[in-house]
């Protein structure tokens, strides 16, 4: 290269407060084949672009160094000015003058200014080794595999499809609908679960562009973003749902009992089973646990009574593989496991039950068809107490975060009970109440007003049965009293937790998750549908709690995340990654082991490693462990690095001897 | 039932509506607004000395604590000075709130915590239906003789007397009429409530 421009932001008072810029410009000016140095108070500005573009077409430069901010911020930016003049964008580097000197200088212009002057040579130093280089574009499958059929799954999907993508949609469950399913009534504006599953249920079954995979699990993930490789699992339901009618007859016949995990053991289930109710679910299953001709083989009453003869004990695993450009995972949430909480009497005490257990006694298709009656005896409930943070916001014991939603659903319960069973006093043990959405506070206000609702600041120490009640010892903090309710039913409000098998899931997709499981984005604010793994995106409570709202409007921006990415007719990508040297590669496949992003491969028949192009990162992972420095990372050299760091190096000898 | 489970018991419900209802019947104002902001409490000048801050007194009738409520200072340290009511984020009236308590605190003879506050409240009042404005001299006497303070301020009073800010014959206002007919439907409207 041999003629080279330096361009010198001032970004306001930001670098120019602490680097002395104009004598930074002057002094780089100097240096041989640095042709043109300048600065100027907003190099991103249009009129900085300018400057950088009339240099170049004035004086043909035929490399750039942007001294300013981090790269993240504008890197893109100045490439993009120098591409418009026609050089290739990968002569164009960014020299960090602010994150990493002025910010942290502040009050030593004098040293401050000397650094930045070295941070640019060092720059100049590695840009003298670029190499032109080509974007990348890789192949693309428009297709997308979305993992979940909760709300936040379905609303993906028909998203996706309706732009006309392919999509498959594979849930674990034998029906779709999540946990949104097993819900009453939801807030602020109580419209029944039914009512906003029920068209989005049907628009899925019914759309031409969803293929939807019930009973089946994500079993393996390769590949990369554009062409994932999957194969999913479908689980033997021992059913041949093509002959089933859903006559209901072997349900009917079925001996065996068992709790339903549906109804939240309000109720029991047979071995044979439908997910919910009937009118809600699909066609039924055959629980392999319970299922007594598949544990002895001593029970055949569901075939005999099958009219069209679809029981089919010898059914096995099905295996599809499937190419996909892109995953979601909307795999949803849990609630935490409350016989780990003693001091509440839940799993000991009948009438103590979870929030989604009240949720389904609410339901007009629950256990009780909407009637609200204790557990144990059948009987109305008049005093009922609501626990909320059970379990969240306990960092020494169990959840340290807010599962967002008990607030609100505890208020919405209160309020329900109350409508189905007016002489019903709902007393609610809190910490704080967040009522953080549109509608929630006035929703809370309204509920606490005309319900006569009783809130109760302060947590409960002990539930104990005494005769056929259950005592509920608490305080009450604003009037700093203890407080004695002798209830008939207490509901309890618990953390939400990842769903499990999360974390296997996760390493498939090699995404991350976080230390209790939820996956995590690539960035909070910026990027918070996305993983890190590119053409992954996330939607749901898999991610962390949220509420429907959240929710829905989560999944809808993953499915316009990847209708912009599928908007591209190849995918094209920074060629910033790692090259082998095929001379010295001895194919010793360390590279192989480290790469977090499997983009390092074997060449069985060379006998030497390379890259997968698509799949690398260019975190750099590989060339560290390179035993003969083989592995490269483009525009990153060996060369270009020691180069940098002689630059320091040179000035910290220089400064020794100066004294 | 031991006596440490006896003593956190929260009153019947009956007796928590009650309390509620006729406490907001009497106030006008709607306590299950409140959600414990405390603006109240924080701008009250008189909240420090109060056994139960104005926030506590609030939640204390949701929860139907009638005794401690009409038992406490708090009733009688109000001035109302009315920075709560104008504070609120509900519009609670909270010193028309403490009126009403004091009003019912009297009614059903509870013994008031403060009872020099009630015996200068009695005073001010008796000394306005005699003359229709305040007259020192014979309100502070009635004051001493009801709260059986004899000896406090005395040396100021003197001081005050022998200055001429005191003087010992009451002057009578224009309008007794008037004063007169508000005292007599004040009382009036009492005895509706009450019968």
């Amino acid at each position: 290269m041999k003629k080279i421009g330096v361009f010198i932001c001032h970004c306001g008072l930001n670098i120019a407060g602490t680097v002395d810029v104009k004598r930074v410009a002057r002094e780089i000016e100097e240096i041989g084949d640095v042709v043109h140095s300048e600065d100027y108070i907003y190099m991103c500005s249009d009129p900085g672009q300018l400057l950088i573009r009339n240099a170049i077409r004035e004086e043909g430069l035929d490399g750039v160094v942007v001294a300013c901010c981090s790269p993240t911020m504008h890197e893109v930016t100045f490439r993009k000015a120098v591409k418009s003049e026609g050089l290739n964008p990968y002569v164009c580097e960014i020299a960090n003058i602010r994150e990493q000197c002025s910010w942290i200088h502040q009050g030593d212009k004098e040293r401050a200014t000397l650094k930045a002057g070295e941070i640019i040579r060092s720059v100049l130093e590695k840009l003298r080794q670029n190499e032109t280089l080509e974007t990348l574009a890789m192949p693309l499958t428009k297709r997308v595999l979305v993992i979940g059929g909760g709300i936040a799954g379905i609303t993906a999907s028909i998203d996706l499809a309706d732009a006309d993508y392919e999509v498959i949609l594979v849930e674990r469950q034998p029906s779709l609908g999540g946990k949104l399913l097993q819900l009453s009534q939801t807030f602020p504006h109580l419209d029944d679960s039914r009512y906003l599953l029920g068209p989005k249920r049907a628009e899925v079954r019914d759309h031409p562009k969803i293929r939807v995979m019930p009973y089946c699990e994500v079993d393996e993930v390769k590949g990369f973003i554009g062409n994932f490789d999957v194969r999913i699992r479908a689980k033997p339901t021992y059913v041949d749902w093509g002959k089933c009618t859903a006559c209901g007859l072997c349900l009917e016949k079925c001996p065996v009992e068992i709790l339903s995990d549906f109804e939240r053991g309000l109720k029991t289930r047979k071995a044979i089973y439908t997910w919910a109710a009937p009118g809600d679910s699909g066609k039924p299953v055959i629980d392999p646990k319970h299922c007594r001709y598949l544990l002895d083989g001593t029970c055949t009453i569901c075939q005999e009574a099958c009219p069209e003869g679809a029981i089919d004990y010898q059914q096995g695993e099905r295996f599809f593989e499937e190419r996909v450009g892109a995953i979601i995972a909307a795999t949803g949430y849990d609630l935490f496991p409350m016989e780990r909480i003693g001091e509440y009497g839940y799993g000991k005490i009948p009438d103590v039950i979870d929030g989604l257990a009240f949720e389904r006694m609410l339901s007009l298709s629950g256990p009780t068809g909407g009637e609200i009656r204790r557990p144990s005896d059948g009987r109305v409930p008049r005093e009922v107490v609501f626990i909320q943070c059970v379990a969240s916001r306990d960092p020494e014991r169990y959840m340290p975060y807010c599962s967002r939603v008990c607030c609100m659903y505890t208020a919405k319960q209160a309020k329900l009970l109350k409508q189905k069973v007016p002489s019903a006093q709902p007393y609610i043990f809190f910490m704080d109440i967040r009522t953080d959405s549109k509608g929630y506070e006035e929703f809370l206000q309204g509920a606490i007003e005309e319900e006569e609702l009783i809130y109760l600041r302060g947590r409960v120490a002990r539930v104990f049965r005494e005769g056929d009640k259950v005592k509920v010892w608490g305080d009450d903090t604003l009037t700093n009293r203890k407080v004695e309710i002798a209830a008939d039913m207490v509901v309890l409000a618990t953390a939400v937790v990842p769903n499990q098998g999360i974390e296997d899931l996760a390493a498939e997709l090699r995404a991350t998750t976080d230390k209790h499981g939820f996956l995590t984005e690539a960035h909070i604010k910026l990027y918070p549908v996305e993983s890190p793994t590119k053409g992954v995106f996330l939607a749901g409570c898999g991610q962390g709690p949220k509420d429907i709202t959240d929710t829905v409007a989560q999944a809808s921006a993953t499915a316009s995340k990847i209708q912009a990415l599928f908007s591209q007719d190849v995918l094209l990508q920074d060629p910033l990654v790692a090259f082998v040297d095929t001379e010295i590669c001895s194919g010793c496949g360390i590279c192989v082991q480290v790469c977090p992003y499997e983009a390092r491969e074997m060449d069985e028949y060379r006998r030497i490693s390379r890259v997968h192009e698509a799949l690398c990162q260019g975190c750099g992972a590989c060339i560290a462990a390179c035993p003969n420095t083989a592995c490269e990372l483009r525009n990153s050299k060996a060369i270009q690095v020691f180069g940098m760091i002689e630059v320091f190096e040179a000035q910290q000898k220089r400064s020794l001897i100066d004294g | 039932m031991d006596e440490r489970v006896a003593a956190f018991e929260l009153p019947e419900r009956e007796g928590r509506q009650t309390l509620l209802g006729e406490v907001q019947g009497r106030c006008g104002e709607n306590l299950r607004l409140c959600y414990q902001c405390l603006k109240c409490t924080v701008g009250c000048p008189t909240a420090p000395h109060m056994d139960f801050s104005p926030n506590s007194i609030v939640r204390m009738i949701q929860l139907g604590l009638k005794r401690e409520v009409l038992e406490s200072n708090a009733i009688w340290l109000c001035v109302s000075c009315e920075t709560c009511g104008t504070r609120c984020p509900n519009e609670i009236d909270i010193g028309l709130l403490m009126d009403a308590l004091r009003e019912i605190s009297l009614e059903e003879g509870y013994r008031p915590k403060e009872r020099g506050i009630v015996a200068l409240h009695n005073a001010f009042m008796e000394s306005i239906r005699r003359g229709g404005r305040v007259h020192e001299a014979t309100m502070l006497m009635e004051y001493k003789l009801r709260s059986g303070d004899y000896w406090t301020d005395l040396i100021p009073g003197m001081k005050l007397f022998m200055k001429g800010k005191i003087p010992l014959i009451p002057g009578r206002i224009k309008g007794m009429d008037s004063i007169r007919e508000i005292y007599r439907k004040a009382q009036e409207k009492v005895r509706r409530e009450k019968g």
